[in-house]
């Protein structure tokens, strides 16, 4: 299959009065082409910074991409210019954030928010772009299109401001789509019309998506593949069903625990995951779970494990998978 | 709209008569006639005088008159300068002073803006630095310092500009410059730091994953809404530079109203105290509503009507 | 890597109590405030500068033999001298001395001022803001009558009336001063009583008084601060302002706009009796606006890095 996307060894710090936050330690992972790929995690394991290096789209300074390439289309993003850059944001990748109430710009029109990515990649006259806008917020389920085009942020509501963000990242069909936590901040009916248009949308345009979330639902429903983050690093990658059915981290194990499953026992009792993550600013030797992990060992403290296949499809940074722990597992 | 003008002009108007009832009594209570200081006159003289100025007049009489005579725009009689009414310095004056003010506001909104977008663009770097001291020297030297600094180093000392007087273009340029100086500085600082949490906003960081250029981000996404608060100090900005004008109009020599104004407070010359007080909150009133409506066509967020109101 | 024992994989017990443990120390609010105001040297020097001022407005004319009003004719316009620090004007008093009674109008002046507008404007404002509606309108279209009219209009018509002074014009200058702290102050809470956590403290029952001053007020304080401390340097210079075009105190008092009145057209031939008031109201204005933006850069979450 064709990768769109090739992340390697990718390591992105921030500058802070405290120090050097490292918030992404060498992480990567591939998006094939029309393929949905999850990264999961909780609150601060880097995942949204992962998200917006893809764009460089991180303040920087503070911010700084320390190692690693960026591969989209095989060229690498890190090695770009501004002005290169410009030219890929909105046009090959897309971005929808996660508050649609913050996210527009609050005295633009929705209409010309959406034109503006239009007249400057495709060079749109504004009436073209102008059509185009409508036909495309007709396209996310926006009703009376013409009305809407004219009106202000403001007069919209939540769902259908992220309609309108789908509609904006959408604009110049882009080969990749990232959504950051796109239904976070929505309520949950209107969540999954969100979902169920980002899915529709996808059949029809073909493009890729990067879904970051904490939501596991939102996982099963959406994506083909999952990358579940810890602490900056990627510890487990698999198919939904690999991570569903068969996870081998316990930071995985630990995160289905915490959610409600249909598909499975539903007498055992939900469990949440104990402890917060590592602070990043002296992040730990071994491996950044062992402080939370019920099976840690002496190695997890002291050497950081690597990714290591479990099948064609899944692969797995624990201890617990090395041949002297088998008889633990 | 049209209701919500309608309603503000009432209220601009209920505004007006209120000053100018304060204003009259204030005024009437002063202790002491306008002529203690000529006590030798005649008493038939006196009566004569008092006739003129219709001080002979019972107060509601008198309070009656003088609003008839704000209504008709006849400010009455100077005191002090015989020859002229006070519509007549204010006719003398206020174009002189409105060129003067006009001049400074432009040069303070334009170099304001500038000097703090440009700050906050290249925020904690040289730029930013050099900006913020010149803002902060501006806030903090006062007017009249700077006014006679200016006017000994480059009027006296360096000869560059005349020294004072109001007399063509060369003329206009230390005064405007000193009158300025505060209320740049005070948009530049307002500016910047507006500038600076507006580019920390998410729909900023909407406009770059739309790949826009960083020019273009700045010009219609940040700017905009950075200018936003800096609209709704137009208004006190105004107020501070027709007052400012009071001493920048005596340093220079320039014969504006508010150099009028102070030399009728001297003078204690009670019509024209009266009158360019009225007129001075006049224009305020008016100002501060075209403020509120500027304000309003550049927030869409913002409605004119009341019923927008939750 | 190679090197793996057995005894690398011993478990080790993980105490799941202690991993709840917070990683970083918290600090309380307002000591993370001054811990960053500490960092600011422009804010510390002017802070230091400020202290001094006050001191020495207390202390020196208390200590110095020389006094602020006795007139000296054969010694006039004496340039600064070992005996005359700062020289002496036109009638030969000693401007070092009189400098230091115009620092105490001065800060009197800035201080009381500031403190009276700021406790108006925050209820006034806060009161506005937060009922809205016909309350608001009552109370900003009262504010928006008394600001129709420039302070100095006010000030210039209380002063004919009152006996002019020190507490004329600070009567003057707030009488229409807390408007600008009471519009900052609205316009805040305003915006930010829509936002969601002051829905959420209003539905979990807070009534306005906890509203208003635990959770308005509080995340509306930067701009409070930052007005504020605009408005202790402004009150300064309006006093300077005001006694520049003869409006202030009367003589033999000294404020130092007085001083720049009377050196003004003597800057030719005798420059320190223009200069030294101007350097010292300058300094001061400057050194308060230097020091109220550290502050405002300390308590301002959202500039935190």
């Amino acid at each position: 299959m064709e990768r769109i996307l090739d992340v390697k060894d990718l390591h992105v710090s921030f500058h802070t009065y405290a120090g050097e936050v490292k918030a992404v330690r060498g992480v990567n992972f591939h998006v094939n082409r029309g393929e949905a790929v999850a990264i999961v995690g909780e609150s601060g394991c880097g995942k949204s910074v992962t998200a917006q290096t893809l764009m460089k789209l991180i303040p920087m300074p503070p911010g700084e991409i320390k190692k690693g390439q960026i591969l989209f289309n095989g060229e690498d993003i890190v090695k770009k210019s501004k002005k290169e850059m410009e030219s890929i944001r909105g046009k090959d990748i897309g971005m929808i954030f996660q508050d649609p109430m913050t996210s527009l710009n609050p005295t633009m029109t929705i209409g010309s928010q959406i034109t503006e990515g239009l007249i400057k990649h495709q060079n749109m006259s504004k009436a073209a772009a102008r059509d185009r806008a409508i036909e495309l917020l007709t396209m996310v389920g926006i009703p009376q299109p013409e009305k809407r085009v004219e009106q202000y942020p403001h007069e919209f509501s939540g769902g259908m401001r992220q309609r309108a963000m789908i509609a904006i990242a959408l604009a110049c069909s882009p080969k990749l789509l990232i959504a950051d936590e796109p239904t976070t901040a929505l309520d949950v009916t209107i969540q999954a019309q969100i979902l169920d248009l980002m899915k529709e949308l996808q059949k029809k345009t073909g493009t890729s998506i990067i879904l970051i979330t904490h939501d596991l639902g939102v996982v099963a429903e959406m994506c083909e593949r999952v990358i579940v983050m810890y602490a900056g690093k990627v510890i487990e990658t698999g198919t939904v069903d690999d991570i569903f059915y068969n996870p081998q981290h316990p930071y995985t194990k630990g995160l289905l625990r915490s959610v409600p499953r249909l598909d499975l026992n539903r007498d055992e009792p939900l469990t949440p995951i104990f402890g917060t993550p590592p602070d990043l600013l002296r992040p730990p030797v071994g491996c950044g779970f062992t402080a939370r992990c019920e099976s840690a060992m002496r190695v997890c403290q002291e050497i950081d494990p690597e990714l290591n296949d479990v099948s064609t499809t899944q692969r797995a940074a624990c201890w617990l998978q090395h041949p002297l722990a088998q008889n633990r597992a | 709209m049209i209701r919500y003008l309608g309603k503000r002009i009432i209220f601009m108007l209920i505004s007006l008569f209120l000053i100018v009832t304060a204003t009259f009594f204030i005024m009437k209570a002063v202790p002491g006639g306008p002529f203690t200081s000529e006590k030798q006159v005649p008493p038939e003289i006196k009566a004569a005088l008092e006739a003129k100025y219709k001080l002979n007049l019972p107060l509601h009489e008198q309070y009656f008159e003088y609003l008839k005579g704000v209504v008709t725009w006849e400010l009455g009689p100077s005191f002090t300068e015989k020859s002229s009414t006070v519509n007549d310095m204010i006719n003398r004056g206020f174009p002189v002073s409105a060129h003067l003010g006009a001049q400074a506001l432009l040069l303070a909104i334009f170099g304001g803006i500038t000097l703090g977008v440009i700050a906050a663009l290249n925020h904690n770097k040289w730029q930013d630095y050099s900006a913020m001291v010149i803002a902060v020297l501006g806030l903090s030297v006062p007017s009249f310092i700077l006014a006679s600094f200016y006017q000994y180093i480059f009027a006296i000392n360096l000869g560059w500009f005349p020294i004072a007087k109001w007399e063509g273009f060369e003329y206009t340029i230390l005064p405007s410059l000193a009158l300025a100086a505060s209320p740049m500085a005070f948009i530049a600082r307002l500016t910047r730091s507006n500038m600076i949490e507006v580019m920390g906003q998410d729909y900023i960081k909407t406009a770059k994953a739309k790949g826009l250029h960083t020019f273009t981000i700045t010009v219609k996404h940040a700017i905009r809404n950075a200018l936003l608060p800096v609209v709704t100090y137009l208004g006190p900005l105004i107020a501070g530079i027709l007052t400012g004008a009071f001493v920048i109009e005596r340093i220079f020599g320039v014969p504006g109203l508010g150099r009028e104004f102070v030399l009728s407070i001297t003078n204690r010359d009670y019509t024209v105290i009266m009158g360019t007080t009225v007129f001075y909150s006049m224009i305020l009133v008016v100002m501060i509503l075209i403020v509120d409506i500027a304000y309003t066509l550049v927030d869409p967020r913002i409605k004119l009507s009341d019923a927008g109101k939750e | 890597m190679q090197n793996l024992t057995k005894e690398h994989f011993e478990p080790i017990s993980v105490d799941l109590r202690q991993a709840e443990a917070i990683k970083r120390p918290s600090l309380s609010f307002w000591s993370d405030v001054w811990r960053r105001l500490r960092m600011n040297k422009v804010a510390m020097i002017s802070m230091i500068f400020i202290a001094a001022l006050i001191v020495c407005a207390i202390v020196v004319p208390w200590l110095t033999p020389q006094d602020y009003f006795t007139t000296d004719l054969a010694g006039k316009n004496k340039k600064p001298s070992a005996e005359h620090w700062f020289g002496t004007d036109d009638l030969g008093r000693d401007v070092f001395e009189r400098i230091w009674y115009g620092a105490r109008i001065s800060l009197q002046v800035g201080l009381a001022a500031a403190f009276i507008d700021l406790i108006i404007g925050v209820i006034w404002g806060g009161l506005a803001g937060f009922y809205g509606g016909r309350v608001d309108e009552m109370m900003m279209r009262f504010a928006d009558i008394l600001f129709a009219i420039p302070y100095l209009l006010v000030v210039i018509l209380l002063m004919v009336v009152l006996e002019p002074g020190v507490g004329t014009i600070i009567l003057a200058l707030t009488i229409t001063g807390w408007i600008g702290m009471a519009r900052i102050v609205r316009g805040q809470i305003l915006q930010l009583k829509n936002q969601e956590f002051v829905l959420a403290a209003r539905s979990l029952g807070a009534d306005a008084n906890r509203l208003i001053f635990k959770h308005l007020i509080p995340n509306a304080l930067g701009p409070i601060i930052v007005t504020l401390s605009l408005t202790v340097p402004s009150a300064i210079f309006a006093e300077s302002f005001l006694s520049f075009i003869g409006l202030g105190v009367s003589a033999p008092i000294a404020s130092w706009g007085t001083m720049s009145n009377e050196g003004l057209p003597a800057m030719k031939y005798y420059p320190w009796r223009l200069t030294f008031p101007a350097i010292f109201i300058s300094m001061t204005i400057l050194a308060f606006n230097l020091f109220g933006d550290g502050l405002r850069d300390a308590v301002d979450p959202r500039l935190r890095k």
